[in-house]
């Protein structure tokens, strides 16, 4: 069926519902659907219960969320914007990331954090960050990041089965495009990479809607006879580095591009994992796609320049090629 | 407080009185790791409040858990050898001092970040209520914790949500090093909750008896879905902020003030005033409970190191 990534999402929330009695949604307007309409129609199937309206208080229902996951429920909470998600952190990461660990496994945490990020909508520096790279510092969390409407509802589904605390990333600007789902999304595992373009000559490990980006750069570097590998990590932790240095075999390129900024960005880490482990096939020093190391301007030029884009993946690219010729 | 409730509850005041003494003097001797926060001179507050819980009914804490742990039922050999870092402890030395969780008895989580498990007691209160269950949550924190922004988010989402949870707070009249006066013009957190049509009452919490009864009615309430409460216990701390703390910032109590005022000693009193039991019998809980904590001692001794195979096993559950 033809169908956007915000229904894909909302219908594989509808479906854990269904499925199971202790999962419940808590967050601030989740009742109303949200600001991106994601879990509109759900409080007329489930309830005020199940879909549980928050305050503006995110350290606390992020440590209800905690404390309702250690009691049996499977709670989804979600944070509006990412960018909120500093004010849960102490919650997330000192209590929920922790709790199985510090207990010696008496406890378990399985609960899903859902939020977005990202830029292009003029909302500013305090409502368009990419901070994926935070989580994916603290043992205890696992982190998705899907880019596509199949693996949005694939991978929550995944999330919520799941008996690790999840943060999953969604972004703002893929939420309205229309993309083929199947009509039964079967739960897509935790951890696993996919290939959505295989190719011979580089490849590019893009994260959320840098995946989108990269494909565009991949059908016009098609045309000038370079041939592009697409991978889409899915999942940031664990990582999937198989997949990532069984293509770097193949292709010895690799450039790696998110939104994020490039200092201590996700990019970094598959820079150096991939580097290590696939060091003696790749010809050429790995490139990364990343915003400058500034906050996000609200100004319509600015924000444009700003944010990295095909043209971005297209240079490294090229780049990439070019200091490996003979 | 009948006479059984008031042999229990001296039962435990002894063996978290005994257990801490001992703890620190292993402190001391380097036998037990990282910040070690005594609750010598709190034991009232413990032992009343838990002494009213059945297994099921979930307690958080915060980093001066030792005594709330005991007093929910944790045993104590274990409870020791968490404390020296071995893997028969309660949480196999993943945890220490400040991270006791015992989920057998209902001890859910305690931490090293002052009011951060004020949330998760209202999440296990929700989880409760959502199941049709009529088993209550009880987070104890000091007066510091009253300060965190945690601490006001959770009363107005437990008085919203009408949750049944009993926030307890030990107001020991110190933040770490600051006193009361320093963070808060706010004399009585019992006073906090008013609008948001909390019960609440301030009790003298050397007092076990007083703790033990005015906590009882404030669970009544909360068991019968009534939501949330709240208790102010007036205690103090013998100890500083954590053991080898130099305590320079804190007017000593008088040894003889606090002959009068230590809650176990108090309890021996009123008890064999009231008859409740006899000298023989108070020497007889006191003896047992400074022999259980050798007992304690010497099983953790020879409880073996955890790997650090293990320690990594423990991160993920799949």
């Amino acid at each position: 069926m033809r169908t956007t990534y915000a229904k894909a999402v909302g219908r594989a929330l509808a479906e854990a519902m269904r499925a199971d009695e202790r999962v419940l949604v808590i967050g601030e307007d989740v009742s109303a659907g949200g600001p991106f309409t994601i879990t509109s129609g759900l409080v007329e199937e489930f309830g005020v219960d199940r879909v549980r309206d928050t305050p503006i208080s995110e350290a606390a229902i992020t440590g209800i969320a905690t404390g309702a996951a250690q009691s049996g429920l499977r709670p989804v909470l979600e944070i509006m914007y990412i960018d909120f998600l500093t004010l849960a952190l102490d919650q997330l990461v000192n209590t929920a990331a922790k709790a199985r660990f510090m207990s010696g496994g008496q406890l378990s945490v399985p609960m899903v954090l859902r939020t977005q990020g990202g830029a292009g909508q003029r909302a500013g520096a305090q409502h368009s960050q990419s901070l994926e790279s935070w989580l994916c510092h603290v043992p205890g969390l696992k982190v998705v990041m899907p880019s596509r409407a199949v693996d949005a509802a694939g991978l929550l589904a995944g999330a919520i089965a799941d008996p690790d605390p999840v943060v999953v990333v969604e972004n703002k600007t893929l939420y309205f495009r229309t993309e083929e789902v199947p009509d039964a999304v079967a739960p897509a595992p935790i951890g696993r990479a996919a290939v959505l373009r295989p190719g011979r000559d580089v490849t590019v490990v893009a994260l959320s809607r840098m995946v989108h980006e990269a494909l565009a750069a991949a059908d016009e570097l098609a045309r000038e006879g370079i041939e592009v590998e697409v991978i889409d990590p899915r999942t940031l932790v664990p990582l999937d580095l198989d997949t990532i240095t069984d293509s770097v075999a193949r292709t010895n390129h690799l450039v790696v591009a998110h939104e994020a900024v490039g200092a201590g960005g996700f990019g970094a880490e598959v820079a150096a994992a991939a580097g290590h482990a696939a060091f003696d096939d790749l010809d050429a020093p790995v490139e990364r796609v990343a915003a400058p190391f500034q906050p996000i301007p609200v100004s319509p030029g600015l924000e444009d320049a700003y944010l990295p884009g095909a043209a971005d993946v297209r240079a490294a690219v090229l780049a990439v090629l070019n200091r490996s010729a003979p | 407080m009948n006479a059984d409730q008031a042999r229990s509850v001296l039962r435990t005041m002894w063996r978290i009185r005994a257990f801490e003494e001992r703890v620190g003097r292993l402190k001391r001797s380097d036998e037990v790791h990282g910040l070690i926060h005594l609750s010598i001179g709190g034991e009232g507050v413990a032992a009343a409040v838990c002494g009213q819980l059945r297994d099921n009914d979930v307690v958080y804490s915060g980093h001066r858990a030792h005594g709330h742990v005991l007093a929910k039922g944790a045993p104590m050999p274990e409870t020791m050898a968490e404390l020296m870092g071995r893997e028969g402890g309660l949480c196999r030395g993943m945890g220490g001092s400040m991270h006791l969780v015992d989920v057998a008895h209902g001890m859910l989580g305690a931490t090293g970040v002052v009011g951060g498990t004020v949330p998760a007691a209202l999440g296990s209160a929700l989880a409760a209520r959502m199941r049709g269950e009529d088993t209550v949550s009880v987070v104890f924190f000091g007066d510091g914790a009253v300060q965190a922004g945690t601490f006001a988010e959770s009363v107005n989402l437990a008085a919203l949500w009408r949750l049944p949870v009993v926030l307890v707070c030990e107001n020991n009249g110190f933040a770490e090093f600051s006193p009361r006066s320093a963070h808060t013009p706010v004399e009585r957190v019992s006073d906090l909750v008013a609008p948001w049509g909390i019960p609440a009452a301030t009790v003298d919490g050397n007092d076990a008896v007083a703790v033990w009864e005015e906590f009882g009615r404030l669970l009544a309430g909360v068991r019968a879905g009534e939501g949330p409460a709240l208790l102010e216990a007036l205690t103090h701390r013998l100890r500083g902020h954590y053991e080898g703390d130099p305590d320079r910032y804190r007017v000593a109590v008088a040894a003889e003030e606090w002959q009068e005022r230590d809650p176990v000693l108090r309890l021996e009193r009123t008890g064999l005033e009231r008859g409740w039991f006899d000298a023989d019998e108070a020497k007889a809980v006191r003896e047992a409970a400074h022999a259980e904590v050798e007992d304690a001692v010497a099983w953790a001794r020879e409880s073996p190191w955890p790997t650090p195979e293990l320690a990594s096993s423990l991160v993920y559950g799949s």
